[in-house]
């Protein structure tokens, strides 16, 4: 049994109630690189932060080198030899690569930086890891790539045992990727311990020597990576309960409202087809970072595309705004509520009214009377929670403000409806209040395409599921063919998944 | 030039850096001197050079520490107030309640770096944005100065105190020679100090100064503190130099600093920019103020002139590493 260099038991921390580690244990052996594998939102970012020393968790203890340890903050988990490499850099852009490197611990002679000692340690730390980076650049001129060695280096420099990387490839080319394992190798060599963090399963055999899933905040179990396959992993990621869920009634589908074909954007999304009919629930599936906001954005004119066609309701379209995109019949309930949904500090009426405020004019003038009308509507039909429609959005619940965000929406009265995860961050009962009002609006001959990471909605909610890994749709699965582990195989693994 | 460096790693000479890394304005720089030169004969004789430097020497005081702020990601705009301030108040202190020269200097350049740490506190501790911070102390600084002289002006006739603005070295006005001093100094400050390097840290990205150790509050205080120091230091000379405290001065000035540092290539969101930059800036405007002045052009038209030179500088630096402007308004044009 090789040296256990960290243990961390039953770890548990809550944000406000959610509960985003419940009694996890992980442990970690000297000179190994040890996977961390889990679904979006499980956990595995939080468990990043605590061993940073940047969020202190509830219960639980931290076990570095036989010795208990409590990491206040994050020079604490610096001086124990922890170093992360975060999932976006965090480098400072207009400085050079030794000063990054060095930065809050500059040598000086007399008061003065010695640039020269510098760049010359600097120099020897990468020559080390086998890089080629001039390291008098600024890391702004540098590809993610090598921006991405130069974290690297930094954490080294800092003397660090165990080195955590939050999804390191998640913007590398193949090319980078393979850069990226020989430094991994290299620091293997050197003894260093290594937490791998990643949605790529292809990854996780090539370079780990265990893996660990955690699900839910919580462990599930740790396989020796030679002796498991993608299928077990798989199974053991997934497995949510799919019952107590909203029956969906389903109806006869209609014509073709939108229909995408070859939608391209260079870098972000390739050769993204579909199409979507009235009264159908369209869902599209994949790990966060997918491409599958990005395509709802273009289509909806937020962005641009590069190429490929959309057609809407028989009729080629580009919109150039989102307001040409809201004219011509569509609506989208944006991610991010609280930045993209809402004006947090006005009213739910204001709210309610700010895409539709052409339905609600008298000539020239915004009539009081239709607004309040409108307003009333969709008040009463969705059944907003709240004293009255003058008071602000903000003092909602998180699922009242995004049936308030849903309402915005439908008073826009558009035919095609995308929904980016509609239900994240909203309380159980206000998640099946929402699934009645999909239905019933599908039910209506409206089209729908909903953008979820959460695999049990997915599932009950629709008709069909595209699912996307890297850009692309690998698959488009068929109500019948639907199933926890079939949408996860294909998010992770990609298309050498028999269908 | 260390024994580690070797020929690809070898760091350009002073002066080829500074070329380098200021191309764009130095063009502007040539144009305008040339311009001028034909335009009015007077533009190159040895007098009105060496006044261009002593009218731009103010501006260069309140620019390098605008510099700083700005590659902080921050704003001053109490400088041209606390110009005021301090240059009222010292003539005070000396006219008015008779101290002597050595105490009231000292007094009044502290008054400013008060000041400046005041600001520095509020920015860094209360996380308040600099420009609303500094627009309300603008307020205090020159409402200080009018309280304490009434507002009137107040008349100095003292050979020592007037010597620190008109008097000359070699035929060098004092002024451009504390100037030389302090870009000298504040090269070094921003290049070769740790202090330096934080100011870029925090301006740049302050998440990873912050997981990188700089203290960045002491930064923040540091800089604006520098600011209001220099523009007491400012506001002394000018009075000086005016043989009176006046609590009017200084209107405007913060304006040309920033002009100063944006033209020079200081970003407007930090992170950005060199001392060399600020002061080829200072330099242009000073030397288009100049040949206004030469032209006859009424100082009216001149702010409209200056005015638009901002502009256009604000919209090239926001251009900076994306498609242009003019690229992107033919693409939209003609795929419609």
């Amino acid at each position: 049994m090789a040296d256990i260099i960290l243990e961390m038991k039953n770890i548990s921390i809550s944000f406000g109630g959610v509960h985003a580690l419940k009694g996890l244990d992980f442990e970690l052996r000297l000179g190994e690189v040890h996977a961390l594998l889990g679904e979006n939102g499980t956990g595995k970012s939080t468990l990043v932060k605590v061993l940073g020393g940047i969020h202190q968790p509830d219960t639980g203890t931290i076990v570095i080198g036989g010795a208990p340890v409590v990491m206040k903050n994050v020079h604490a988990a610096q001086a124990r030899g922890i170093g992360i490499i975060h999932q976006e850099i965090v480098l400072v852009p207009h400085l050079s690569v030794a000063q990054n490197i060095f930065l809050g611990r500059e040598p000086t002679t007399a008061g003065l930086t010695n640039i020269n000692r510098i760049e010359a340690e600097a120099r020897k730390m990468v020559a080390a890891l086998g890089l080629d980076i001039d390291v008098t650049r600024p890391v702004a001129s540098l590809s993610i790539a090598k921006q991405q060695m130069v974290e690297i280096v930094k954490a080294i420099s800092f003397n660090v045992k165990i080195l955590v990387m939050d999804e390191p490839t998640s913007s590398l080319s193949d090319e980078e990727v393979e850069k990226l394992f020989e430094t991994i190798a290299r620091l293997r060599a050197q003894q260093v311990s290594i937490v791998y963090i990643s949605h790529r399963m292809e990854e996780l055999f090539r370079i780990s020597d265990r893996v660990t899933v955690i699900r839910d905040g919580t462990y599930v179990g740790t396989r020796v990576t030679r002796e498991t396959n993608a299928d077990e992993l798989v199974s053991m990621m997934v497995g949510r309960d799919l019952k107590n869920f909203h029956d969906r009634s389903f109806h006869d589908i209609g014509d073709v409202v939108l229909d995408v074909r070859n939608l391209t954007r260079d870098g972000v999304f390739d050769n993204v087809s579909f199409s979507v009919r009235k009264g159908e629930i369209l869902g599209f599936s994949g790990l966060v970072g997918a491409g599958r906001s990005e395509v709802m954005t273009a289509i909806f004119g937020g962005t641009e595309f590069d190429s490929g066609t959309i057609v809407l309701n028989g009729r080629e379209v580009r919109f150039r705004t989102t307001r040409a995109a809201i004219e011509s019949g569509i609506g989208m309930v944006p991610e991010d509520r609280k930045k993209q949904g809402l004006i947090l500090s006005d009213s739910v009426g204001y709210n309610l009214t700010l895409a539709a405020l052409r339905h609600v004019m008298n000539g020239p003038f915004l009539s009081d009377r239709r607004k309040d009308k409108l307003v009333r509507t969709y008040f009463d039909s969705l059944r907003i929670k709240a004293a009255s429609p003058n008071i602000e959005v903000s003092s909602l619940s998180g699922g009242n403000q995004q049936k308030v965000v849903l309402a915005k929406w439908l008073a826009t009265e558009p035919k095609l409806l995308i929904l980016d995860e509609p239900t994240r961050g909203v309380d159980v009962g206000a998640k099946h209040e929402i699934y009645s009002i999909m239905n019933h609006l599908a039910g209506q001959g409206l089209a729908i395409v909903m953008v979820s990471s959460d695999l049990p909605e997915v599932i009950n909610m629709c008709d069909s599921v595209c699912v996307m890994r890297a850009g692309r749709i690998v698959a488009r699965l068929a109500r019948e063919e639907l199933s926890q582990e079939n949408i996860m195989k294909y998010a992770t693994v990609g298309e050498e998944v028999p269908a | 030039m260390s024994s580690h460096s070797t020929a690809t790693h070898r760091r350009p000479g002073l002066v080829m850096s500074v070329l380098k890394n200021n191309i764009g304005i130095i063009c502007v720089l040539l144009i305008i001197g040339v311009i001028l030169s034909f335009m009015s004969e007077f533009f190159l004789t040895k007098d009105n050079l060496i006044s261009v430097l002593r009218q731009i020497s103010n501006n260069i005081y309140l620019a390098l520490a605008m510099t700083f702020v700005m590659i902080l990601g921050g704003i001053d705009l109490s400088v041209g107030a606390i110009v005021a301030m301090c240059g009222t108040l010292t003539v005070g202190f000396i006219v008015t309640q008779k101290m002597p020269m050595a105490t009231a200097i000292p007094l009044g350049l502290l008054l400013g770096t008060c000041f400046g740490f005041f600001n520095g506190c509020i920015v860094a501790f209360f996380r308040l944005p600099a420009f609303i911070v500094t627009l309300a102390t603008m307020n205090i600084a020159r409402g200080i100065a009018f309280v304490y002289s009434g507002g009137r002006s107040t008349r100095i006739v003292d050979d020592g105190f007037n010597a620190v603005g008109t008097g000359y070295w070699l035929g060098i006005p004092y002024p451009v020679i504390y100037m030389v001093i302090l870009i000298f100094a504040f090269t070094v400050l921003l290049n070769r100090t740790r202090f330096g390097t934080y100011i870029y840290a925090v301006g740049g990205n302050r998440e990873a100064a912050h997981l990188s150790g700089v203290p960045i509050n002491r930064t923040i205080i540091t800089v604006f503190t520098l600011s209001g120091l220099l523009s007491a230091f400012a506001g002394l000379v000018l009075c000086s130099r005016m043989y009176s405290g006046q609590p009017s001065i200084g209107q405007g000035y913060e304006m040309d600093a920033i002009a100063a540092c944006v033209l020079g290539g200081v970003s407007m969101s930090g992170g950005v920019g060199r001392v060399s930059g600020t002061v080829f800036g200072t330099i242009v405007i000073g030397l288009i103020s100049n040949g206004l002045n030469l032209m006859g052009v009424s100082s009216f038209w001149q702010l409209i002139v200056k005015g638009i030179i901002i502009l256009i500088a604000v919209l090239i630096d926001s251009q900076k590493g994306q498609q242009s402007f003019v690229h992107r308004l033919i693409a939209r044009l003609t795929s419609r």
